[in-house]
C-alpha cells in the first residue's frame, strides 16, 4: 500500500485496524522503560532534587504540545492548499489531544514552579505563550462544534489554525527574545545538549512513550472522526429517504 | 524512593498525568462505541453508504 493510498477514508481505517494493536503494544513497552528510567534509573538532581522527576512529564508534554499544533498546521495546509481528503479530520482528531497536552505541560510546570520558584505562576513569556496556545486550543474545539458543515468548519479552523502557528516560534524562542524566569533551552540548541546523560537518557525514553501515546490517540482519534462522519452521511440519506 | 520534601507536588504532578491520560483514553474509546453503535442502528434500518449500495449488484 503507497502513502497516497492512505488518503482513501475506507483504506486509513483498514490501515489503522492493522496498525493498532502494534501502537498500543509499543506505547505500553514505551511507558514501561520510561517509567522505569524515570522514577527508579535517573538521579536527584543537585539542585532540584527529586522534583526533577516532574521534568520527564513537563518536557513531553511541552514537546507535544507544540508538535500537535504543527501537525495541524500542515493538516492546514492539506485542507486549504491541496485539498487532502483526510487533512480536516487530523486536524479535528488533533485537537482535543494537543489541549490536553498543554493543560499537561501547564499543571506540571506549576507543580514543578512552586517548590523551585516559590509560585505556581508567573507571567513570563514562555508560560504566557503556552497559555496563549492553550486559549487557542479551547478555541479550536469551540469552532469545529459551532460549524455544522464539517468542510466548511475545516476550512474555518485551518485558517484559525495557521494565524495561531505564529505562537510557535515564540513560545520556542521566548526565553532567548525576553528576561524570562523560565530557563533557557537545554536540550535542543545549538552546541548540543548541557543536560547530563543521567537524566537525558530518561527524559528521552519517557518523551518517546509519550509520542507513541499521542501517535496511538491521533489515529484512533482520526478513525472515530472518519465514522462520525459515515454516521453524518447515512443520517442525511435516511433524512432525504424519508422526506421523499 | 525517596521523594523528598517536595514529594506532593511530584505525585500531584503523576497524579495529574495518569488523570489525563486515562480521561484521552476514555474520551477515544467511549467516542469509537458509540460512532460503531450509530453505524449499526443505521445499517439495521437498512440504511446504507452510497458506496456500499453501488457495490451491490443489480
Amino acid at each position: 500500500m503507497a502513502l497516497i493510498d492512505l488518503a482513501n477514508p475506507t483504506r486509513f481505517l483498514s490501515f489503522v485496524e492493522r496498525a493498532m494493536p502494534w501502537l498500543i503494544a509499543a506505547t505500553l513497552f514505551a511507558f514501561a522503560i520510561g517509567l522505569e528510567q524515570a522514577l527508579f534509573v535517573a538521579p536527584d538532581d543537585y539542585q532540584q532534587g527529586a522534583t526533577v522527576k516532574i521534568m520527564f512529564l513537563h518536557v513531553p508534554s511541552a514537546w507535544l504540545a507544540m508538535f500537535c499544533w504543527g501537525l495541524m498546521t500542515v493538516a492546514a495546509l492539506g485542507t486549504l492548499v491541496w485539498r487532502h481528503p483526510l487533512a480536516d479530520v487530523a486536524a479535528k482528531a488533533a485537537a482535543p489531544i494537543g489541549a490536553a497536552f498543554t493543560f499537561l505541560c501547564l499543571f506540571t510546570g506549576s507543580m514543578w514552579g512552586r517548590p523551585m520558584w516559590g509560585t505556581y505562576w508567573v507571567w513570563d513569556a514562555r508560560l504566557t505563550s503556552v497559555l496563549v496556545m492553550f486559549i487557542m486550543y479551547l478555541g479550536i474545539i469551540a469552532l469545529w462544534r459551532t460549524v455544522e458543515d464539517p468542510s466548511d468548519a475545516g476550512r474555518a479552523v485551518a485558517v484559525v489554525t495557521l494565524v495561531g502557528a505564529v505562537d510557535l516560534p515564540i513560545i520556542k524562542f521566548s526565553v532567548d527574545w525576553w528576561n524570562t524566569l523560565h530557563q533557557p533551552a537545554s536540550i535542543v540548541r545549538l552546541g548540543g545538549s548541557t543536560i547530563d546523560k543521567s537524566i537525558l537518557v530518561p527524559l528521552l525514553a519517557t518523551a518517546i512513550a509519550f509520542t507513541l501515546l499521542f501517535v496511538t490517540l491521533h489515529f484512533a482519534a482520526m478513525r472515530n472522526e472518519i465514522l462520525r462522519r459515515r454516521v453524518r452521511s447515512m443520517l442525511m440519506l435516511q433524512a432525504r429517504a424519508q422526506g421523499g | 524512593m525517596s521523594l523528598g520534601p517536595h514529594a506532593a507536588f511530584i505525585l500531584a504532578a503523576y497524579a495529574a498525568a495518569i488523570v489525563v491520560v486515562a480521561g484521552l483514553i476514555a474520551w477515544v474509546v467511549a467516542d469509537f462505541r458509540a460512532q460503531r453503535r450509530a453505524l449499526g442502528d443505521l445499517e439495521a434500518h437498512g440504511v446504507t453508504r452510497r458506496s456500499a449500495a453501488i457495490k451491490e449488484p443489480a
